[in-house]
């Protein structure tokens, strides 16, 4: 499928960072004419992956980041999120709600909201060399949706 | 995010505002940790209303209350809970642990 639009990003795993990520794709997404609600599951699962990169993939340095979002057949929203970190030995497992290797601090819930809010989630992963995930999520037309 | 802590009688109230996600909540769970020790109220009370996101960071703030209160026999509410954190909450199956009021 070819892009019609895209943004390409690439910055520090710094958690100042957070709310500049997931801004910078709401706007970019605004015009697919989004309701507030799938606004903000896309900034919901924006933060989910990018404060992964943050605090997993780089647990004890700064490393970079690169977020993607692009728009596809003039309502879907393609968003990757990548990282050269640590990496994940096992995928399943990190998707399964609850599990964490974060702590108190955490839940273990990023992924079920990954899920959970976006239409399609795809996680791929090397230890030792990084991972990437991929998010889709088909906007509603506008005459098809109770605008709020 | 900020905190503004109102302790009356029983019942400790939490005033979250801004944004609550990895960045912002780096402090917040040692924060009402602490304060739910110290103060031992029967009901938390977190009052959500000037909430502005909220990603799972705000869930682990939320375990947190929900485990310290359940030490004391006590229990969690959630107050004016905007629609994007009610989202999360749900997602998360917390409202099977707290009360969550719009
Ligand atoms: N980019 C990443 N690099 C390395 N490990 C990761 C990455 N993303 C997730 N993981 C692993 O997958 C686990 C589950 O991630 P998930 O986002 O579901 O939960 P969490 O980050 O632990 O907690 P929460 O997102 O609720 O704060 C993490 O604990 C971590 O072990
Ligand atoms: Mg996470």
């Amino acid at each position: 499928m070819k892009a019609e639009n895209y943004i390409s990003l690439e910055f520090p795993s710094k958690s100042a960072n957070e709310a500049f990520a997931r801004g910078a794709v709401a706007c970019f997404a605004a015009q697919l004419d989004p309701t507030l609600e799938e606004l903000g599951d896309i900034k919901t699962a924006v933060s989910e992956a990018v404060t992964n990169c943050i605090v997993h993939a780089y647990p004890k340095e700064i490393g970079k980041i690169w977020l993607k979002a692009f728009i596809l057949n003039g309502n879907k929203l393609k968003i990757t999120v990548k990282d050269k970190g640590v990496g994940i030995s096992d995928i399943e497992q990190a998707k399964t709600p609850m599990f964490t290797t974060g702590g108190q601090e955490r839940s273990g819930m990023g992924f079920t909201i990954m899920e959970s809010f976006m239409d399609g989630l795809k996680i791929k992963s090397v230890p030792g060399g990084g991972t990437v995930v991929h998010m889709t999520k088909t906007i509603s037309i506008r005459a098809a949706k109770g605008r709020k | 995010m900020n905190i503004d802590t109102h302790p009356r009688g029983a019942e400790l109230t939490f005033r979250f505002s801004g944004e609550i996600d990895h960045h912002g909540a780096r402090n917040a769970i040692g924060e009402i940790g602490g304060k739910i020790e110290f103060f031992r109220p029967h009901i938390c009370c977190i009052d959500m209303k000037e909430v502005t996101f909220m990603d799972s960071s705000g869930i682990a703030v939320v375990l947190c209350a929900f485990n310290k209160m359940r030490e004391l026999d006590g229990r969690v509410q959630i107050i004016n809970t905007p629609d994007q954190a009610r989202r999360v909450l749900d997602a998360a199956g917390l409202d099977r642990l707290v009360t969550i009021a719009v």
